[in-house]
């Protein structure tokens, strides 16, 4: 990476509880996903990161395992105030979220007998099928730069849908088999 | 109450769903979301602790409600612990399942972070990160395929499909906000389209 060396000093978050209420701001409008508003709410409008940071800090949140904005939230808070930031900015990004769908659960079990709501329910997890494939779809573009050949991975990608979507072979060992692999095939490619 | 069944656990079966999710929480290279079709083998197909309706609803609600995308698990570990039959049970649930699927990986990633951020030009860290890419994209894939194919319950129901794939294709191709494509779902299913 070529980033430069930051010519400014990045405004930064004053205090744990600083921390804590930007990540619940931002938490609680991420409808379907957290990501966007993060790169909105830190970068753009806190300016807590550049946007080189941030892309950095996206890519090694994914390579890890565990929700990939949680690990982001987490790497962001220990920049600032190690361990403590850590946990705080992953209570920001969780404590409140999770107090507000419990309450959904809640009201959604006092009204499921309602044949509006189980619809409004069946139309909602139709589309979520939608936005999780779509997500597939937008991340295989990234495949074309991959070290993996391209027909490598159609093959590694096929093989792995056909065994977990309709085969329901355990992921752990497709997982290692096919993400190994891929691994294996990306090494060689790569200088 | 929607699919509620009753089921008993004992203090093993709360340490396997802790243990589960534990591992899984290791697996979950795409997202807590591409570990969902193991989350609903074990669950679901082998345990029979949560029906196939609580298992569609939980990830639905989560997608409707703010917050990280990861909060499907709390509301599977919620469910589990109404079936089982009370609501102390049910906060026991999502303790299980959210400090199972958090625990292993946040303490991995705060480790590693750090030292993968160092050695990013490195080409066993390049390796992995791009050679991983395929088959995420695939488990991606293959929990679309598992949430379609079971929304309306059993049997082959089109409409339902044809919601998918039109809201898949809107979101892939357009920047309409989520929240559109997911309120046209839930008007459609009210009224009795879907």
């Amino acid at each position: 990476m070529t980033s430069p060396p930051s010519a400014f000093e990045h405004p930064r978050p004053e205090s744990l509880l600083d921390l804590f209420v930007a990540f619940t701001v931002l938490a609680l409008q991420g409808f379907g996903g957290v990501l966007a508003v993060v790169q909105r709410e830190l970068v753009e409008r806190k300016r807590w990161l550049s946007n080189e940071e941030f892309i950095e800090d996206w890519a090694v949140a994914q390579i890890m395992p565990g929700p990939n904005v949680v690990n982001l939230s987490m790497m962001i808070g220990a920049r600032y105030f190690g361990l403590r930031g850590a946990l705080t900015a992953l209570a920001g990004m969780l404590a409140v979220p999770l107090v507000l769908i419990l309450l959904l659960a809640i009201l959604h079990a006092r009204f499921a007998g309602n044949a509006q709501v189980a619809g409004a329910l069946r139309g909602m997890a139709a589309v979520s099928a939608g936005l999780i494939a779509a997500t597939g779809l937008k991340m295989s573009v990234a495949l074309k730069r991959n070290p993996v050949p391209l027909q490598w991975c159609v093959a590694i990608g096929a093989i792995g849908f056909v065994l977990v979507a309709l085969l329901k072979f355990p992921l752990a060992y497709v997982l290692l088999a096919l993400g190994g692999l891929g691994c294996v095939l990306a090494y060689r490619n790569l200088r | 109450m929607n699919g509620a069944i009753h089921i008993t656990l004992a203090w093993h079966d709360w340490l396997n769903l802790f243990a589960h999710y534990m591992l899984l929480s290791l697996m979950s290279l795409g997202g807590a979301i591409s570990t969902t079709s193991e989350m609903h083998r074990f669950l679901v197909e082998q345990h029979g602790w949560l029906s196939q309706a609580q298992f569609n609803d939980s990830i639905a609600l989560a997608q409707a409600a703010p917050g990280p995308n990861v909060l499907f698990v709390a509301l599977m570990g919620w469910n589990v612990g109404m079936n089982a039959g009370s609501t102390s049970a049910a906060f026991l649930g999502v303790a299980t399942t959210m400090i199972g699927i958090l625990l292993p990986s946040t303490i991995f990633t705060y480790q590693v972070a750090q030292w993968g951020h160092r050695n990013r030009e490195l080409r066993p860290v390049r390796a992995f990160k791009q050679g991983m890419a395929p088959v995420v994209i695939a488990l991606l894939l293959s929990t679309s395929w598992i949430l379609a194919s079971s929304a309306g319950g059993s049997g082959y129901h089109w409409p339902l499909w044809l919601l998918t794939l039109s809201s898949c294709l809107v979101i892939w191709r357009t920047k309409l906000h989520l929240l559109w494509v997911l309120g046209a779902g839930a008007l459609l299913g009210a009224l009795g389209f879907v």
